[in-house]
């Protein structure tokens, strides 16, 4: 069992959902990037979702868009999202997955890239313009070396693709709630129960449901449905808006990633 | 017709092509996919199309034997495919006819498209006026900048001109920009992709559009001079005139090709948009192909006089001739495509698009090469009138 699945196994033991959190690599830069990451694991998030910037991101609203220009502006290169793993790891062994694009994959080269990811200490990988039909050969290159390939199911995927990526994705699933980009979202349409209900007869791997999630109270509606919940472009707004105090940021963030930890259990416990 | 066979089951052209695209995307592909290969069997849509192509459309298109310029060049006897004929001004046309059929056979009642140099957005919004449907175009900003005649059109026409200010603010934005709408849009929205670029099936189903240009290309010369010709000449931006000119010729071994990139201020500048010539493989909207990006496959900002070529990346199929060497991939520079746009309005009455202008160029040294006795056909996309202003100010008048 690796070690996010091992760790939906201990939140479940617990009766807990589990908080995934999202941050960008290198976002507003390097030094504060990691400061937030261990912000993250010591305030309670269960997972770390890491990303990559890219120039030319399709699936992400603006909120990630910015922090993907601020990342790459601060002279961010692929090799320093594993720099900043390695630093992680010194301190926390909460999993951490790589989300990302497959152009800069493919640049670094796939294999190298698997490799690297495992020596700094990464979990999985999330790869967004990676459809099924494109999985192989990066799934079985990423396998291989040792990780988790997380698998997304949209709310626009037939049952038989529900099915497929169901069988062949390892760590956990990643239910999009909504047909549409990343971004915080008011509410969020009821099609991901559904899915995930649909996914629970196909596999037993914990099943999380992500995009539009920004308050504790709809992170709560959500996780009483699934194994846990993945918050990104409410994160990654905090440090937009307090990037250049860096104290201010980093209390603001930590209460918040507390007070989404903590309002996703109280339906719950 | 073998090379015509591709792309394969999953949109590949050897190793190029695919489908990049996140999963809530997929379906709607797939849907696509399989309404394109009905229609491929459809009589009464491909009697639909031709109807429209012919009489609203204004095909075929001639194919012109320039005499002047090919006396001004001293060599091989140059023929114009007059695509800058067509209704809208543009081969744009030959594509968004057949996609807005499919659209309607869907029954996607709203359309979105992105545009460069604003002629793929002029002849989409052109069809969906005529097809009543809801047309939403992404352009740059910069793009709006520099095509303002072209924005008034589409707004004319009934079109919602959306600016993009992401990015380099031009066509590769607009293009992030388009599939971030449809991502959300996709159950009711067809996307009107204008190259032959994209996830599969895109790649194909713009090429089968726009290879009427190049169907009737080949009996043209054939008339006229009794065999095919030994060079076809086209630009590359995206590459859909290109693909729609060359694909009924691949398999004729002796019809030599040429794909000419913007060489912008020149290959060795950083200032260009050629992408065959200097690019890496890589995925960019939705396919594996070459890419203009950094080692670390970030994507760099390209620059072109025509807002047209000013793309970073290029269709797959494009890549695979490349790779089999059955096209020669060349580049020419803004100021070579300048001096052309002005050749050939002064020695045939024709303006150019600035697109056009740079096969133009490059026809031109061609047809000086090959020498007398021989004859090329120049895929004429596009008429210049867009251009005036920039060429206004090239030309510092």
């Amino acid at each position: 069992m690796s070690r996010i699945e091992e760790r939906f196994r201990e939140l479940k033991e617990r009766g807990e959902k589990g908080l995934v959190l999202y941050l960008t690599a290198g976002d507003p830069d390097l030094e504060t990037s990691l400061e937030l990451l261990l912000c993250a694991a010591s305030s309670g998030a269960d997972v770390i979702e890491l990303g990559i910037p890219f120039s030319d991101p399709m699936a992400d609203g603006p909120v990630i868009q910015r922090a993907f220009m601020r990342s790459l502006g601060s002279g961010f290169r692929t090799k320093d999202a594993f720099r900043l793993v390695r630093e992680f790891r010194k301190y926390f062994s909460t999993p951490l997955v790589l989300f990302g694009y497959v152009n800069p994959i493919i640049a670094y080269g796939p294999t190298r890239f698997f490799r690297d990811a495992v020596r700094a200490g990464v979990d999985g990988i999330l790869a967004v313009d990676l459809p099924l039909e494109e999985w192989e050969p990066f799934r079985e290159e990423a396998v291989k070396s040792g990780l988790d390939w997380i698998g997304l199911v949209a709310p626009t995927s037939g049952i038989e693709r529900i099915r497929l990526i169901g069988k062949k994705s390892s760590g956990f699933i990643y239910v999009i709630s909504v047909t549409g980009i990343t971004g915080m979202r008011e509410k969020l349409p009821a099609e991901y129960v559904k899915i995930v209900k649909s996914l629970r007869k196909e596999t037993s791997l914990p099943v999380v449901v992500g995009f539009g999630i920004s308050t504790p109270e709809m992170a709560q509606e959500v996780a009483s449905v699934c194994d846990g919940v993945v918050v990104g472009s409410a994160a990654v707004r905090l440090v937009e808006e307090h990037g250049k105090n860096k104290e201010k940021l980093l209390r603001n963030f930590s209460s918040f990633v507390e007070k989404m930890k903590l309002g996703m259990q109280n339906g719950v416990v | 017709m073998k090379r015509l066979r591709l792309p394969d089951g999953r949109g590949y052209f050897g190793t190029f092509g695919g489908r990049f695209v996140a999963e809530t995307l997929v379906p709607a592909l797939e849907e696509l996919e399989a309404a394109f290969r009905e229609s491929l069997k459809d009589r009464e849509f491909s009697s639909q199309l031709n109807h429209l192509l012919s009489e609203y459309a204004g095909r075929p298109t001639p194919l012109y034997f320039a005499e002047n310029l090919s006396s001004h060049a001293g060599g091989a006897k140059i023929y114009l495919k007059r695509e800058d004929l067509c209704h809208t001004g543009a081969h744009k046309i030959n594509n968004t006819v057949g996609q807005g059929l499919l659209a309607l056979r869907m029954g996607k009642r709203r359309v979105i498209a992105e545009t460069g140099a604003g002629q793929h957005g002029v002849a989409t919004a052109t069809v969906c006026a005529k097809l009543g449907l809801t047309c939403d175009v992404y352009m740059g900003e910069e793009d709006i900048r520099r095509q303002a005649i072209n924005v008034y059109k589409m707004r004319l026409l009934g079109a919602r001109v959306i600016p993009v200010t992401s990015g380099s603010r031009t066509l590769k934005d607009a293009m992030n920009e388009a599939i971030r709408d449809w991502v959300s849009s996709v159950r009711t929205t067809h996307y009107m992709i204008g190259s032959t670029a994209g996830p599969h099936p895109y790649p194909w189903m713009v090429r089968h559009f726009q290879s009427v240009i190049g169907r009737e290309a080949r009996s043209q010369v054939l008339k006229a001079e009794g065999r095919l010709p030994d060079a076809l000449v086209a630009c590359v931006g995206g590459g859909s005139n290109a693909l729609g000119l060359f694909a009924p010729f691949l398999d004729d071994e002796g019809v030599e090709m040429f794909g000419v990139e913007a060489g912008g201020l020149g290959l060795k500048s950083g200032k260009h948009a050629a992408t065959l010539s200097t690019g890496r493989v890589g995925v960019l909207h939705g396919s594996r192909s070459y890419v203009i990006a950094d080692r670390d496959g970030q994507v760099k900002e390209v620059h072109s006089i025509s807002a047209g070529l000013d793309y970073p990346g290029v269709g797959p199929e494009h890549a695979y001739l490349k790779e089999t060497g059955r096209v020669t991939y060349t580049s020419v520079t803004d100021r070579e495509a300048l001096s052309a746009f002005h050749l050939l309005a002064r020695t045939e009455g024709i303006i150019p698009a600035l697109e056009s202008a740079h096969a133009v160029a490059f026809g031109v040294k061609l047809a000086r090469r090959l020498g007398k006795g021989k004859v090329i056909v120049i895929n004429l996309s596009g008429r210049g009138d867009k251009d005036i202003d920039s060429v206004r100010e090239a030309s510092g008048a």
